[in-house]
């Protein structure tokens, strides 16, 4: 047990990206608060190299981990470096979008007190920061505080994300999104309590032996059990899963759409990660003897646990996305289905854990990925576009609004079809090859029911996504509203890279599952299981 | 490399076609389709007809490594002459469009020659998620085109379509892809080759297969489409665009049956051999069910989509039969159901753009006005009502003593082989053809003879062109003829060819469908016939796991 006390230091080597975006985060908060506009200018690019910092490190530094997917760490982190980019690429002009169109009219001056630049990329990169932290932690305490170093500037994003008449609508979003996210990590605060409780350490590896001594002498702890339960309902919050879906729609709806698109990147991989890390304590094989034997042993309760949560959420999600008309709540309601799809992956489990076909949760990496760059894209085309002759709000709201969008702006509307048809999982788009190893993973697995549960409910999702298809790229132009470009020209270079990637990734998508399946893999070249109850790698194993 | 050609001349064709003005959109497809078409062509004489049950023209490049996925085609002798189908009936497309198209004329013809792509993928593809992506493929274009391009309720109608087929077609990916875990628990190889995954896929236990073959008929039963899930056929084909209910008719619905013939024969033996009365009786139900719902149509072009519905029952009994004749029947089925009902689409677009209706009520004793139309109506009527000497009497023939021959009381006799139909089921069955006879002849005597009938405004006319058609804004459609102009004859002529030749002359297709059949045949038999013991070996490492 004394992994737990394993002391920073020796942990450093795992932090390097972390550190890089922690650095570019203060230079960021240093300069936007300049009192010159060009010097705050800085703020964006300055975030787009530390990010690149991260990925970069992370990609080449990152040592073999010590928990229980030991290369887990520079695959999540280059992924969502690589997103973070596009996303902030995306974020252009969320903040000061108002300040700076006074200013370009000539009718004010640069005021460095109105303007909030700073605090929005400081926020942003303290989210991404607390999300690769999350891949790196090995102990529940380190996996709380990043959750939470990932959620806490999100609600801040929300409510500064629009300003003026919509500030309303935002203040409002971010309000519903503090208070349900305060309740989601406080039952997983709670759950971790309890865990430690039932296991007597916090450390993961600590857990996880714990569970195998007691797993051997009568069954695992029952506190500890209703930890687990409790640790992935309030995590659940976190990937908008069924029970705690509620808020999405309305935040989704509420925030600006570059904001929007953050969210249904940045948390849900955060808790995609924590639910690994968690539900890996609980026994997959491979992790602890590294023999090819392979399959789950989840116990039947959290299996019971995440099948309903899976098949609630998918049903769920796509069902209300059926009767939406805003975009943006079909993209929240989508946002949850596919965060049930990816439950799928993680009832498979890691499989034998050699190849990403049959293990679910290399599946359920290389999808996050593979959603988030087809999110984003849907949200950058909403983002892209401004609506002249509303009323209500300057940005799109209805499906009727994207009428005719190829026709009128080829860019944006070819890419509204790309990315809805993707997130359909239409051959031979990314979604298709996403889809794919999620449902060989499962069948690997035996769970042949929730199979056609995905399948029936990919079924349904077709129905939304197919509007989505046919207004920009079928109906005629929309006369009565206008859209033009927001003039942001990073926006539609976000939604451009996302596209591309859409159609190019999914040509070449070979690599990034292999680089996926030795994520969610087992250490291969350490087979040999002498020593079962010795981790065989880590430098915080004394 | 020929079969690479096919795929990507048409989608070199739809980029270009994207690419040019919209004037040139037309002539640019056509040269599309005569591209494919003379490439076809040459394939049907380069073939080696000699092991014409081996994939010829195989290419195999990797793809997505991590997931086995490979881009390998290859073709055997009924992939190669579903191939020739497909590209025979593209040039018919982009002629009978020609004057019916008048706006986006680049997204027309751009996505009628991707759908051309799509559709020779499916037959040549030899991977099963390179035939996946292919079959599902298929969907986009047609939606397009349906929804575009249709007549009144094009929406609807184009959404029913897609989300059949696609709801069906996930369901399949399930049941492939679980045969592929199979391959892989009984050998510890991933793999979609088709060839691979024949070999082993018949161990599977009966229960197994029952499972799968359920979850591949969900896919490509819709596709054919079989009695209880044939719904959303009617809809389209009314309100799709003739060139779309002539690739609908003539190709997409083959997807289906080529899909069984493929797929669900050899991967499920057992079961096939098991159910196939059950199938059979659904396809028997719709042959009877759809020839008295033409019966009572108003809407020509309505009957002639329940009429596929009747035929394509034809073709799936032939199909499980599962002897010689039967299968050989069907693929040729389903050969000349695409050029005869394609015909008949061609014909009944040609009156709508003259007319604007299709009901009976309005139209009628044609042959007075038109000539060479009815002709041609009453010789692709013959056709589909299995006229013999017309293509339709072989393969129905064939299907229906595939059926009858398919019986346990006739094994030991010459012909006959173990099977689970029999006299029952062709009688049935036969009665379809002679509703259908009834139902084609009826449309037939009442819009080609008979007194003269037409709608208001066309009465009058001298003979050359009509009243409503600018109401349209159907510019061209104004300059037509009564009767038939030269490019609609040219358009009609080589099929009329085609039907005569396979009617006559149907040998050489015949004998060049017998070595994929005997293959299938014998792959179905020795699956049906494999015993457990061998299975009880394969078994524990799956267990284990």
């Amino acid at each position: 047990m004394i992994l737990g006390a394993a002391s920073i230091a020796e942990k450093i080597p795992f932090l390097w990206p972390e550190i890089a975006a922690f650095l570019a985060t203060c230079v960021v908060m240093v300069v936007g608060l300049s009192p010159n506009l060009g010097t705050r200018r800085l703020c964006a690019p300055i975030a787009g190299l530390g990010l690149v910092a991260a990925g970069v490190l992370a990609a080449f530094t990152t040592p073999e981990g010590t928990g229980p997917l030991p290369f887990l760490m520079p695959f999540a982190k280059v992924v969502l470096c690589g997103v973070g980019l596009v996303l902030l690429l995306l974020a252009s002009g969320v903040v000061d979008r108002d300040e700076e169109a006074v200013i370009a009219a000539g009718k004010a001056t640069f005021n460095p007190l109105r303007t909030n630049r700073a605090e929005f990329y400081a926020f942003f990169l303290f989210s991404l920061t607390g999300l690769m932290l999350c891949a790196s932690a090995d102990d529940l305490i380190w996996l709380f505080l990043a959750l939470e170093l990932t959620s806490l500037p999100t609600y801040i994003m929300v409510t500064m994300s629009r300003t003026g008449r919509d500030g309303a609508r935002s203040c409002e979003a971010g309000v519903k999104y503090f208070f349900l996210g305060a309740l989601g990590a406080a039952m997983f605060l709670y759950g971790f309590a309890l865990l430690y409780g039932g296991t007597g350490t916090t450390s993961l590896r600590g857990i996880e032996r714990a569970f195998v001594s007691q797993s051997g002498s009568g069954g695992i702890n029952s506190i500890a059990m209703v930890g687990m339960l409790l640790s992935i309902v309030g995590v659940g919050f976190k990937i908008a899963a069924v029970p705690m879906h509620l808020y999405t729609p309305d935040v989704y709806e509420g925030s600006a759409s570059p904001v929007a698109a953050f969210l249904a990147f940045v948390p849900k991989t955060a808790g995609f990660l924590a639910i690994i890390l968690l539900v890996s304590t609980m026994g997959w094989t491979f992790a602890r003897d590294g023999s090819a034997a392979g399959g789950h042993s989840l116990p039947q309760l959290v299996l019971l646990t995440l099948w309903v949560m899976a098949a609630l959420t998918m049903t769920v999600g796509n069902v209300l996305a059926l009767l939406q008309k805003s975009v943006r709540r079909i993209l929240a309601y989508s946002s949850i289905a596919h965060s049930g799809y990816m439950l799928v992956g993680v009832i498979a489990g890691p499989g034998d854990g050699t190849s990403i076909t049959r293990n679910g949760i290399a599946a359920v990496l290389f999808y996050l990925l593979c959603y988030g760059l087809m999110n984003v894209g849907a949200f950058a085309v909403l983002a892209c576009l401004d609506r002249k002759a509303g009323d209500d709000s300057p940005e799109l709201e209805t499906v009727d609004d994207l009428r005719g969008l190829c026709s009128s702006h080829p860019v944006l509307g070819w890419t509204m079809v790309v990315c809805a048809l993707g997130l359909m999982g239409f051959p031979p788009l990314l979604g298709f090859f996403a889809k794919v190893p999620l449902f060989t993973s499962a069948i690997a697995a035996g769970e042949i029911p929730l199979v056609i549960v995905l399948g029936l409910n990919s079924a349904i999702a077709a129905f939304y996504y197919l509007q989505l298809v046919a207004a920009p790229m079928l109906e005629a132009p929309d006369t009565t509203v206008r859209t033009e470009p927001t003039g942001h020209a990073a926006r539609p270079m976000a939604a451009l890279i996302s596209a591309a990637s859409v159609v190019g990734v999914a040509v070449a998508s070979g690599p990034l599952m292999e680089a996926g399946a030795k994520a969610g893999g087992k250490p291969v070249a350490k087979k040999p299981a002498e020593q079962p109850k010795r981790p065989p790698s880590g430098p915080s194993g004394h | 490399m020929a079969l690479l050609a096919l795929i990507l001349v048409p989608l070199l064709f739809a980029g270009y076609v994207a690419l040019r003005p919209e004037r040139e959109a037309k002539s640019i497809a056509l040269w599309g389709t005569l591209g494919a078409l003379g490439i076809s062509a040459w394939t049907l004489f380069d073939f080696d007809w000699g092991q014409s049950g081996v994939f010829q023209y195989a290419e195999s490049f990797s793809w997505v490594d991590a997931i086995g996925l490979r881009l390998s085609v290859g073709a055997d002798s009924v992939s190669l002459m579903l191939i020739a189908l497909t590209a025979f009936l593209g040039p018919v497309c982009v002629l009978c469009s020609r004057t019916a198209i008048t706006h986006r004329q680049r997204t027309f013809y751009a996505w009628l020659l991707v759908l051309q792509a799509a559709m020779t993928g499916v037959f040549a593809a030899r991977d099963l998620v390179l035939f996946y992506v292919c079959f599902e493929f298929t969907l986009i274009p047609m939606w397009v085109l349906i929804n575009l391009y249709g007549s009144t309720n094009r929406k609807k109608a184009a959404t029913k379509f897609f989300l059949y087929t696609f709801t069906g077609s996930l369901i399949a990916l399930a049941g492939l892809v679980y045969v592929v875990w199979f391959k892989w628990s009984v050998s510890q190889q991933w793999t979609f080759d088709l060839y691979e995954l024949q070999r082993t896929a018949a161990r599977m236990s009966s229960a197994e297969q029952a499972w799968v073959l359920l979850a591949l008929l969900a896919g490509f039963a819709v596709k054919v489409p079989l009695f209880p899930v044939h719904t959303w056929l009617p809809l389209a084909h009314t309100e799709a665009p003739t060139a779309g209910s002539v690739i609908l008719a003539g190709v997409l619905l083959k997807l289906g049956t080529y899909g069984i013939f493929r797929f669900a024969l050899p991967f499920c033996p057992l079961a096939i051999g098991e159910y196939a009365p059950l199938i059979a009786g659904l396809s028997i139900v719709g042959i009877v069910y759809a020839g008295l719902v033409c019966w009572v149509q108003t809407d020509v072009k309505k009957l002639v989509a329940y009429s596929s519905v009747a035929h394509l029952g034809f073709c799936v009994l032939g199909m499980v039969a599962l002897n010689d004749t039967g299968i050989t029947g069907s693929i040729l089925y389903m050969i000349n159901h695409g050029l005869s009902t394609g015909a008949l689409f061609v014909l009944i677009g040609m009156i709508y753009e003259r007319y604007h209706t299709r009901s009976m009520d309005e139209l009628g004793g044609l042959a007075a006005r038109m000539p060479v139309w009815s002709s041609f109506m009453v010789f692709f009527t013959m056709a589909s009502v299995g006229l013999p000497g017309l293509n339709g009497f072989v393969s129905e023939f064939l299907c229906l003593l595939g059926a009858f021959q398919a019986s346990h009381e006739w094994a030991g006799t010459p012909g006959g082989t173990p099977g689970r139909l029999g006299f029952v089921y062709a009688a049935v069955a036969g009665t379809g053809m002679i509703v259908a006879a009834i139902y084609l002849l009826y449309m037939v005597g009442r819009v080609v003879f008979g007194p003269l009938v037409e709608p208001h405004g066309h009465g009058n006319g001298s003979g050359h062109g009509h009243g409503n058609g600018a109401a349209h804004g159907n510019g061209d459609a104004a300059a037509l003829p009564r009767d038939l102009n030269w490019r609609e004859i040219g358009t009609l002529l080589p099929l009329a060819i085609a039907c005569v030749g396979l009617g006559v002359y149907p040998s050489p297709v015949i004998q060049g469908l017998r070595g994929p059949v005997a293959t299938t045949v014998a792959v179905t038999k020795e699956g049906a016939a494999y015993k457990p013991p061998a299975r009880a070996d394969a078994k524990p490492p799956e267990v284990s796991r």
